[in-house]
């Protein structure tokens, strides 16, 4: 990720900047039954490239949803969703699971490695319906493993390691393409406070070098080490803190 | 908008991989549910090798035996004469043209016993025949030691034993010497036969001529059964003139038959039985695929969370549904290979115990392969789709 510097400071981010990777203007979903459920009311919200940003909100308060939506893993009932260029609403099932591919790294609470095969072929994972060779996403793989400093852990298999270790592998694995954009979910939920310290320290340093990172996460603490904070309720929006003005985002 | 996007790709080799995932970490699960199609294989590839062995043994045999052989006895049931043949019949067979050899056989009243200590009526089931010197070389037989009656033995009294017969008597060495309790008289065993396959009722036989038949056992001579030996071409014209020319008066009191057909009516009836088995291994197969369809189900449900992530990786439900379908077929064709392979070996070891040639036929091992890849096609269509119609946001909320 190489985010260019801007020179203009717009206080509202137009979804074709070239800057923006995520934009989201007046979205809702809605989910039929009786009564029907109103995950998402109304959202707004642009992330530029470079930034770092917590969603916080308590338990049922649309945060997986929004997470969902966001990495087109499932629609919108209403408002436009623009993913690193790309209008969500304009793209097939398959053009979505082709925008994941190459643009959309993803990381889970429950890590999600696949038994049986090492860390490296975990992290090569990443880009596996990417169609690029095995040889080629190994190679890939042992610089993402590097940057989150598990390269002495490669050969090892990936289930077997321990939880922050397990996690740093997933924070490879959706590292490795060099995605637009990051979207990690409670990416310490599963973790001690040790190893969620160190998680959190690495996320920090990966946007240091210019990732791109949504995290969400129930906890305050956490959210509030980050420099933006959106915190949501039923569904809205109700504080933004835009810490870092985006002429400052490296 | 920016450029268009490339699609999601998997590569071969990775679609392979992914396939082999729930195989190399379910490996218990996966070989007893691969185990159904190996058996269901190993059935069919088994049975139509074997058939198949049997099938040329059989006919190995028969070329052997020939099919040039006619039978010809005295016709029995309700109105029909006394059970024998005119006393010239042997001649007037001898005298149609293609008719290469003829030898009767003629049964006796007498008994057979090893010694005159055996009370009477023991029998062991021997009958003591009076035959021509020449139905050893017209059934194509063999001995298995001694030497058959021939002209020298005259009326002699002198016996040669069928297999079954030898065995009955105590009898192991027709060479050796040994005296029977014929007729309340001793006689030599002169030979063993061994078993004739057209003809085994004189494997229970004991075999004297039939002048000592005429001179220690006050037989008539006249024949019961005949047999001919045709040129192979004419056989069905020798067959049709027969009984015309045994009993001129009343032909149908003649049955001509072919020993040969017995053992084609033997494989015609191992042919049933075989399509038996054959449908047998058909249902194991049945089963198999059920199996491996169960797993295959339990396999998407455990594996939702696996499904989600390749989801979010960038799979399309067409990949998801190849890896499941592919991991249905990967199990179902190392089910077929080790069916075929354990069938081929079953077949192998019987045939080899049977002194078989060993043949299993290509329809067996391409057919047991295919209906293997087939079976695996269908217990995976289903499964694979219900991977494919997991949703994503649901599958990553598991756990």
């Amino acid at each position: 990720m190489s985010p260019a510097a801007s020179a203009s400071t717009p206080t509202t981010v137009a979804p074709n900047d070239e800057r923006t990777v995520l934009a989201l203007s007046n979205v809702t979903k809605t989910y039929p039954g009786t009564p029907p459920v109103h995950a998402i009311r109304g959202v707004d919200l642009d992330i530029r490239s470079g930034e770092l940003v917590s969603i916080v909100g308590p338990s049922g308060s649309g945060k997986s949803t929004l997470l969902h939506i966001v990495g087109t893993l499932d629609r919108a009932t209403s408002g436009t969703v623009s993913v690193a260029g790309y209008d969500v609403d304009d793209l097939t099932d398959k053009q979505l699971s082709s925008l994941r591919s190459r643009h959309i790294g993803f990381v889970f609470q429950q890590f999600f490695l696949l038994a049986g095969e090492t860390a490296l072929d975990n992290v090569s994972d990443g880009l596996l319906y990417t169609g690029m060779p095995l040889n080629h996403r190994r190679v890939l793989a042992e610089q993402a493993l590097d940057q989150v400093g598990l390269s002495h852990r490669m050969g090892h298999e990936a289930t077997k390691l321990s939880g922050g270790e397990r996690q740093r592998v997933a924070i490879a694995r959706a590292l490795i393409g060099s995605p637009d954009i990051i979207l990690a979910d409670e990416p310490t939920g599963n973790l001690d406070s040790k190893s969620g310290e160190d998680v959190v320290r690495l996320i920090e340093d990966l946007n240091a070098d210019g990732t791109t990172i949504v995290v969400i996460t129930h906890d305050h603490e956490i959210a509030s080490r980050f420099p933006r904070q959106v915190s949501l309720l039923d569904g809205e929006v109700v504080e933004d803190t835009r810490s870092v003005e985006p002429e400052d985002l490296r | 908008m920016k450029a268009s996007l490339e699609p999601s790709r998997l590569a071969p080799a990775d679609m392979m991989r992914a396939s082999l995932i729930g195989l190399r970490t379910r490996r218990l699960r996966s070989v007893l549910s691969g185990l159904g199609i190996v058996i269901g294989i190993a059935a069919m590839v088994g049975v139509l090798g074997l058939s198949e062995s049997s099938k040329s043994d059989l006919l190995a045999q028969l070329d052997q035996l020939g099919t040039n052989m006619l039978r010809i006895e005295a016709g029995s049931g309700i109105g029909i004469g006394t059970g024998e043949l005119p006393e010239d019949s042997t001649a007037m067979v001898s005298r149609v043209g293609p008719v290469e050899q003829v030898a009767s056989i003629s049964e006796t009243e007498a008994s057979v016993y090893r010694t005159d200590l055996v009370p009477e009526g023991q029998t062991g089931g021997i009958t003591v025949k009076a035959v021509d010197a020449n139905l050893l070389a017209t059934l194509q037989g063999q001995m298995d030691s001694g030497i058959f009656l021939d002209e020298a033995a005259g009326d002699l009294p002198v016996v040669v034993l069928g297999s079954v017969a030898a065995e009955r008597l105590g009898v192991a060495d027709g060479a050796g010497g040994t005296v029977v309790w014929l007729g309340d008289k001793w006689f030599s065993v002169v030979g063993v036969m061994e078993t004739l396959d057209l003809s085994p009722d004189l494997d229970r036989a004991a075999l004297v001529s039939y002048s000592t038949a005429e001179e220690f056992l006050d037989h008539d001579g006249v024949p019961s059964t005949i047999y001919v030996r045709s040129d192979p071409d004419d056989i069905d014209a020798v067959r049709s003139v027969l009984p015309a020319t045994v009993n001129p008066e009343s032909p149908d009191e003649v049955e001509v038959t072919r020993p040969s057909d017995a053992l084609e009516a033997k494989e015609a009836a191992d042919q049933a039985f075989t399509n038996l088995l054959l449908g047998l291994g058909a249902v194991a197969l049945l089963v198999g695929g059920v199996g491996i369809a169960n797993v295959m189900v339990i396999s998407v449900l455990e594996r939702r969370g696996e499904i989600g992530l390749r989801r979010a990786l960038g799979a399309t439900k067409g990949h998801i549904s190849i890896q499941f379908l592919g991991e249905s077929l990967i199990l179902a064709t190392l089910g077929g290979l080790g069916g075929v392979a354990l069938g081929g070996a079953v077949t192998a070891a019987y045939a080899w115990s049977q002194g078989w040639d060993v043949l299993i036929p290509a329809v067996a091992i391409i057919g047991g392969m295919g209906a293997a890849l087939i079976i695996g096609v269908i217990a995976g269509l289903y499964p694979a789709m219900r991977a494919a119609r997991v949703s994503p946001t649901e599958a990553l909320r598991t756990l």
